[in-house]
């Protein structure tokens, strides 16, 4: 069971404390009727599945409930760092393995 | 008989006899034995059979390491556990246990016939085989292959005992409870910290319960351990799993070492411990040697004969040769000695050994065969005796004993080092590996760590032998029986991996898991291949550590607490009244309220009649429901919702739809505008957690500007409805502070007050098409306002009516069940729910998706109804429609019947279905074939009953 | 290729086994092949097989970063069944299901298939709903599948609790009877062997670093740790780990991998003789040949390739198996391991062409995998021999998930309302 800091919390806590949330940054597009079919496709279904340092979301389900970003290795499952949502994804963690 | 009781020595209670039973002969041992050191020391050597071959084997060791001695402990009816490894069986008064895989007996074994024939049976043969003619696999070789596998005989009947669970946390966690887990204990207490120590044995001491002249020096630490009041020591518990990030998976056995009659409480406990620092001191395993007929019972490991002669007082024999690759055998040699055993000769394959244990050796007279190997043991059931060869091939002679010890080499406990991702080095004069880099914060001290003093050794692979390998009996894998022959063969077929000299000849996935036979194995491998140990690989060590109780794995998790039942505040009524129930998510719902043995049909149809004649109360607080507060109340669900809601007034209900980013609907229900800012939602009873979720998720991640807060208050209110022509009849005497009138609270209407004197939100509307209400009351007033409409409707034959009742009632009207009536792959256009999609509005949460390719296509499936042309048959749910019965295999199909009841209300029987094109379909008839006949069917709108919908307005 | 037999198991006996040659030797890779199959598990040596058994094409190479067999093909429950819901994925499991009888002959190496059957319980009334429809649209598509009621599943599965008083009481079930198991490493090991006999190379560690494409876009080889490697096609059939691939390719998959978790028991004497799963309660088990009761259960929560997952998935997944089966609770785990499965927005695999001219895609089979393997490695052989889909795998394109013309089983089995 992973261990994961809640940047809301700002305590360590077990990981069933919290729900998964997908990759982040995607953001829903402002206009989605603007899109084209693929463009739509792309922001649904299209995921990088990063293989290495991947950045996504997490909900403190059984805490605050508040959602929050995460760089974490898939390899290793060790968080790098967590973030609040609205924050960018830290610089010097932006490199990624395999997929992008 | 071969091992016998020493006249002293050991830790056992000598003064406190113990008796037990094995395969139905009464034995005697002491307090402190196990199973297998009082069976040693009652002369038994037979202790199982092997997996494959049935081959009469011994005890091997007389640790977790026991590939060999595994019985089913019979602990009272239903208590009985397979495979238990003897030497981890404490001794208790009266224990029971039983040899398993033989059949009649454990000394005259029918399938042992096998062994006649094993050159038939060598690694991988099933693959070659048994596949003519095909059919005889399923009918003859596979049930005859699976029952002369397996061991023991799994339980029967429900386990009696209970389990028990629980999380801990520590700065330190120690496991093993030898004595450099005892000092690393000892010195992170020293520091403050919060230490656990955990051991799997019945006594703190590891290795040194072996070794009498530790003893002062164990009790000296174990006595400082338990005087520091910051140190858990837990023994009888194994640590099983490592996962992330220190999380520590540990079982405790709790009663199996007690006699029954004195075993309370639960059975076993799982430790669930996340640690700051993980410390390993789980010592080493020693390795066996590979050589023909060590698996004779009587042949064991060097260590096992010096731990049942030190620890137990037993000796494994009366004259034992030690065959040894390893200076640790010889001291092993020499403690017996001291200890009482006749050591009758050392073979040792080197021919150089530390002169200081030679002559020790030779001063205890013992007998010294240097570079010589065994290469052949007499005797079938116990050892008569070995064939001791010169180098191996050289001259033999023979030697007469009963036990036999191996002394190959150490092999360190990386198993959790290795489950935490800790790299592992080959250390070639160890011919092991040991522990590296650590992924976790993790340490491994003693010799776990290679850290040890036993001295050096020989790496050795199969002991040299003139007979071919493919005649020797050279075990590697003791359980399943892969012999030295079986790896060569592995590697001869193509196999060079590890992974699939694993697989290929199932070395390493008995029950030990290999902890005595993958090195050999490896060893082998890379001789016969001419490689590096290192480019064979090395299996991946898994959890768990040794084999866990399922029950304690799932600790509390069992009957009503797998999954606690959610029960509504009027559940108890419901039962009382003799309801039936059904499980809806994690809810429990009453399905019907049966009246002096009606069956459900019948119960059905008076309620339906009940509540379209006069009125039915129904429990409705399953309904999620979610509060929607702030001065962006009505934009945010404008976006989520396919409906408009800002022009939505305070006072008044609009029924929303729920999408999904991908365009399908996923929720409904209907909600209201309590004030400009203030919303009170209702999902469906399985959606509301999700709903809530999903909510959140846009709420908290793409629309962080809107000023709203969501609360689920699906507890807090408890939901009566109130349905039929007569509901406001019923209530008007109770609601405080409401005018009920039809003009003053119309449908789709909500209004605050009282009812019973309990603050009432009150929702005018009608899941049944007739007039009615749903009244939400505090949850902790539910019961008692429920029996207050309940009593105020016994005028008017008030019916409670549950699920089944709502079901058909809202069918008979065509509105549908989310999850019923859709299955995650409609959309509103396809349920005919296009009037519940704002068209002015420029987004909403799977608007685009509408817009794609599929979704606009011609021939979806539609909502509509059926109505068969027998009017008494019903449609099975589920049942497939089609437009040509007597199309061949595979019959296109155009839909299915999503919901099918008898109506009590019309007479007959009702369906709705979803088909392609539906509506351009209704007039026709369709066909839904079964398998014994074809239904014909009309479609028709998805409205049964009163489609201009005056009863609602009344 | 030595043949198989019981006749020639004898004769060897008789010459100490001596005369077994390898399964797969050793090679270096050559310049080039007409076609590469990337990823040496089940379906991509099937797949190979196939090509050269099948559709004429022998000049292939199968090439694995590992040692073959190392993913998911052997690292599964062994479940096989076809009774899925829409027309295409019945269509699709049941071709693979139809190969499986008679692929132990087929490959003169028993993979033993044993259609043991594959038991679904229905715990609610949706879940009857649900299965029944299933059933229904099985009959018509020439699928089996019954419905049985809780006697009968008792009957079937002894072990099996039907108590109504269960906290999910079994209400009845669905009974595919060509369901069952077969054993994986096996079919592995009988696909390699079948392909080398034909003319494919095996080609273990050797992991493929990129996906080199000419100035037309289309495929030229691959770059690996022993060099490059020409072809004028490339199989992509690399499970978890397509991603990776396809993004040496410059493709972006709608593919997630979650790590998925399954254990064994103690072998102990046959005790459960069929194959049982339950949605609701969420818990899949059978028992090997040797003994062991075999369990899985749903994926972790989280995008993961570490081939590792949580305790409290295992606590949760026995305590589901104790549920319906509470005889077992004094059985004790032997093993717990993890693959890393890929994932599909609808939950169905995608199997044909990609936008990448000489590239063909096979992936997205989540949990399934297993059950599909010769059926998956046929297609994927026949998509790239005629460099177009099969009719049954033609609606598992990429598509799919832009026009929205999902196979959604997931959805299918939908929520409880």
């Amino acid at each position: 069971m992973i261990l994961i800091h809640c940047p809301y919390c700002e305590e360590d806590r077990p990981e069933v404390e919290f729900t998964y949330g997908g990759e982040a940054h995607i953001a829903r597009p402002l206009d989605p009727s603007a899109l084209t079919d693929s463009e739509w496709e792309g922001y649904l279904y299209i995921r990088s599945n990063t293989r290495g340092l991947h950045a996504e979301r997490w909900r403190h389900a059984h805490g605050c409930a508040r959602f929050f970003n995460a760089v974490r290795d898939t390899v290793s499952d060790r968080f790098e760092v967590t973030y609040k949502t609205g924050e960018a994804r830290p610089a010097k963690i932006t490199q990624t393995g395999g997929a992008a | 008989m071969s091992g016998y009781r020493l006249s002293s020595g050991g830790r056992v209670d000598r003064s406190r006899a113990l008796s037990f039973s094995f395969d139905g002969a009464g034995y005697q041992g002491f307090a402190g034995d196990t199973l297998a050191s009082a069976l040693v020391a009652s002369g038994v050597t037979l202790f199982g059979r092997s997996f494959k071959y049935h081959r009469p084997r011994g005890l091997l060791a007389t640790g977790v390491e026991e590939p060999n001695a595994l019985v089913s402990v019979d602990r009272g009816p239903a208590r009985v556990t397979p495979n238990v490894r003897a030497p981890q069986v404490s001794l208790h008064e009266g224990l029971v246990a039983e040899s398993q895989n033989r059949w009649p007996s454990l000394k005259f074994d029918v399938v042992s016939i096998n062994d006649r024939f094993s050159a038939l049976f060598p690694a991988g043969f099933y693959n070659k085989t048994f596949m003519w003619p095909r059919s005889a696999w399923e009918k003859l070789y596979e049930p005859v292959i699976r029952r002369l596998a397996g061991l023991g005989d799994s339980p029967v009947t429900r386990d009696p005992d209970h389990y028990d669970a629980t999380y801990a946390h520590c700065e330190v966690l120690v496991v093993g409870g030898g004595i450099a887990g005892i000092e690393a204990a000892l010195e992170a207490a020293k520091m403050g910290s919060r230490v656990i120590l955990i051991d799997e044995q019945d006594e703190l001491g590891g290795a040194a319960l072996a070794d009498p002249a530790l003893w002062s020096t164990l009790d000296a630490l174990t006595a400082q351990l338990f005087a520091a009041d910051n140190i858990t020591v837990l023994t009888r518990t194994t640590a099983f799993g490592y996962y992330h990030q220190n999380f520590v998976g540990a079982s405790q056995q709790l009663t199996d070492h007690l006699a029954p009659s004195e075993a309370q409480g639960p059975r076993e406990k799982l430790w669930r411990i996340r640690a700051g620092e993980v410390v390993l001191a789980q010592g080493a395993i020693e390795r066996p040697l590979v050589f023909n007929g060590n698996d004779v019972p009587g042949v064991m490991l060097a260590s096992a004969g010096r731990t049942l002669a030190l620890r137990y007082g037993v000796a494994v024999g009366r004259a034992v040769v030690i065959m040894a690759a390893h200076d640790s055998g010889w001291r092993d040699a020499l403690a017996l000695i001291e200890a009482g055993v006749h050591v009758a000769a050392i073979v040792d394959i080197r021919t150089v050994v530390p002169a200081d244990l030679a002559d020790a050796a030779r001063a205890a007279g013992i007998a010294l065969h240097l570079g010589s190997a065994i290469t052949a043991v007499a005797g079938r059931h116990a050892v008569k005796g070995v064939t001791v060869a010169a180098g191996g091939t050289g001259p033999a002679h023979k030697i007469a004993c009963d036990a036999v010890l191996m002394a190959g080499g150490w092999t360190p406990s990386v198993h959790l080092w290795s489950q935490a991702k800790g790299s592992l080095v080959w250390n070639e004069a160890w011919g092991t590996y040991l522990p590296g880099k650590p992924q976790e914060k993790c340490r491994v001290v003693g010799a776990g760590a290679g850290a040890w003093h036993f001295g050096s050794g020989a790496i050795t692979s199969v002991l040299p032998n003139s007979l071919p390998v493919s005649r020797q009996k050279a075990f590697v894998d003791f359980q399943n029986d892969v012999k030295a022959r079986d790896i060569q063969l592995a590697v001869q077929e193509g196999f060079r991996s590890i992974e699939h000299i694993k697989r290929y000849t199932t070395n390493g996935m008995a029950t030990d898991q290999g902890k005595t036979s993958n090195l050999n194995a490896l060893q082998i491998a890379s001789g016969v291949l001419g490689r590096p140990v290192t480019e064979i690989g090395l299996t991946t060590f898994r959890p768990p550590y040794t084999p866990q109780t399922f029950g304690a794995l799932m600790g509390h998790h069992k009957d009503a607490l797998f999954q606690p039942v959610r029960k509504s505040v009027i559940d108890d009524w419901a039962t009382a009244q003799g309801a039936v129930f059904e499980n809806v998510a994690n809810w429990r719902r009453a399905r019907y309220f049966p009246k002096g043995g009606e069956d459900m049909d019948a119960a059905v149809a008076r309620e339906c009649r009940a509540v379209r004649q006069s009125v039915g109360i129904f429990d409705a607080s399953t309904l999620g429901k979610i509060e929607v507060v702030g001065p962006d109340a009505a934009e945010f669900l404008n976006r989520m919702y396919t409906n408009p809601w800002k022009a939505l007034q305070p006072g008044r209900c609009r029924y929303g739809l729920l999408l999904r980013e991908d365009g399908f609907i996923t929720d409904d229900g209907v909600s209201a505008r309590m004030a400009d800012d203030r919303f009170h939602l209702t999902t469906t009873t399985g959606g509301a957690p999700r709903v809530l979720g999903m909510m959140e998720d846009y709420l908290q991640t793409e629309w962080s500007d809107l000023d709203v807060w969501l609360t689920s208050t699906t507890e807090q209110w408890a939901v009566i409805a109130l349905q039929g022509p007569r509901a406001r009849d019923v209530i008007a005497s109770l609601v405080g502070g409401i005018d009920l009138s039809p003009e003053a609270f119309p449908h789709m209407a909500v209004r605050e007050g009282t009812i019973a004197g309990v603050p009432t939100r009150l929702f005018r509307v009608s899941f049944t098409g007739e007039l009615g209400f749903e009244i939400n009351v505090p949850a902790s007033e539910g019961r008692k306002v429920w029996e207050a409409i309940f009593d105020a409707g016994q005028p008017y034959g008030i019916t409670p009516y549950g699920t089944e009742t709502m079901h058909v009632l809202r069918a008979e009207k065509g509105f549908i069940i989310v999850g019923q009536d859709t299955d995650g792959t409609m959309t509103p256009g396809d349920m005919g729910l296009d009037w519940a999609v704002g068209k002015k509005k420029p987004d909403f949460v799977g608007k685009r998706s509408l817009a794609r390719p599929e979704m606009t296509r011609k021939g979806r499936k539609q909502f509509i109804g059926l109505l068969t042309e027998d009017p008494q048959e019903l449609l099975e749910e589920g049942a497939q429609v089609v437009t040509n019965p007597d199309a061949p295999i595979p019959v296109p199909m155009i839909g299915h019947v999503t919901s099918s009841y008898h109506s009590a209300t019309l007479g007959r029987t009702i369906a709705l279905a979803v088909i392609a094109d539906g509506r351009a379909r209704i007039g026709e008839t369709i066909f839904v074939p079964m398998a014994d006949k074809v239904i014909r069917a009309k479609v028709t709108a998805p409205m049964f009953y009163d489609p201009e919908g005056s009863r609602l307005n009344d | 290729m030595k043949r198989f037999s019981g006749l020639n198991l004898i004769a060897e006996a008789m010459n100490g086994h001596k005369g077994w040659p390898e399964h797969w030797p050793e090679k270096a890779p050559k310049p080039a092949y007409d076609v590469i199959i990337i990823g040496g598990g089940g379906h991509g040596l099937g797949a190979a097989y196939y090509l050269a058994a099948k559709y004429g094409i022998t000049n292939v190479a199968v090439i694995e970063k590992g040692w073959i067999g190392g993913g998911n093909g052997g690292r599964n429950t062994t479940i096989i069944r076809s009774n899925y819901l829409y027309d295409e994925s019945a269509h699709l499991y049941d071709h693979a299901v139809k190969m499986w009888d008679g692929l132990s002959q087929e490959l003169n190496y028993n993979v033993m298939y044993s259609k043991r059957g594959v038991l679904m319980l229905a715990h609610n009334i949706h879940d009857i709903q649900s299965f029944k429809r299933h059933i229904h649209a099985n009959r018509l598509n020439g699928v089996d599948n019954e419905w049985l009621t809780p006697e009968e599943c008792k009957a079937y599965c002894p072990p099996l609790d039907i108590s109504p008083n269960a906290r999910h009481p079994v209400l009845g079930g669905a009974l595919q009877r060509r369901g069952g198991t077969a054993r994986h490493d096996t079919v592995i090991w009988g696909y390699a062997r079948g392909a080398v006999a034909r003319g494919v190379d095996i080609i273990q560690n050797c992991a493929v670093t990129g996906i080199r494409r000419g100035p037309d876009g289309a495929v030229l080889g691959v770059d690996t740790e022993k060099g490059f490697i020409g072809a004028k096609k490339i199989g992509v059939s690399a499970a978890g780990n397509t991603s990776v691939v396809m993004d040496m390719a410059g493709l972006r998959f709608p593919l997630e991998s979650y790590p998925l978790q399954a254990l064994v028991s103690e072998p102990v004497k046959p005790i459960f003789p069929c194959v049982v799963m339950s949605n609701t309660v969420h818990a899949y088990i059978s028992q090997s040949d040797k003994g062991e009761l075999v369990i899985g259960a749903g994926t972790d929560q989280y995008v993961s390739y570490s081939q590792r997952g949580a305790l409290h998935i295992i606590e949760h997944t026995l305590a589901a198996i104790c549920e319906i089966f509470p005889i077992f609770t004094r059985m004790r785990m032997l093993r717990s391991w993890g693959g890393i499965v890929d994932v599909t927005p609808d939950r169905s695999p995608i199997l044909g062409k990609t936008p990448v001219a000489g590239l063909y895609v096979n992936c997205g089979w989540g949990t399934g995998g297993f059950k599909a393997t010769p059926g998956a490695a046929d297609l994927l052989a026949y998509t790239i021999a005629h460099d177009a889909p099969n009719a049954i795998n033609a609606a598992f394109n990429l598509d799919r998930f832009r026009t929205g013309r999902f196979i959604d089983e997931a959805a299918a089995a939908a929520v409880a309302h």
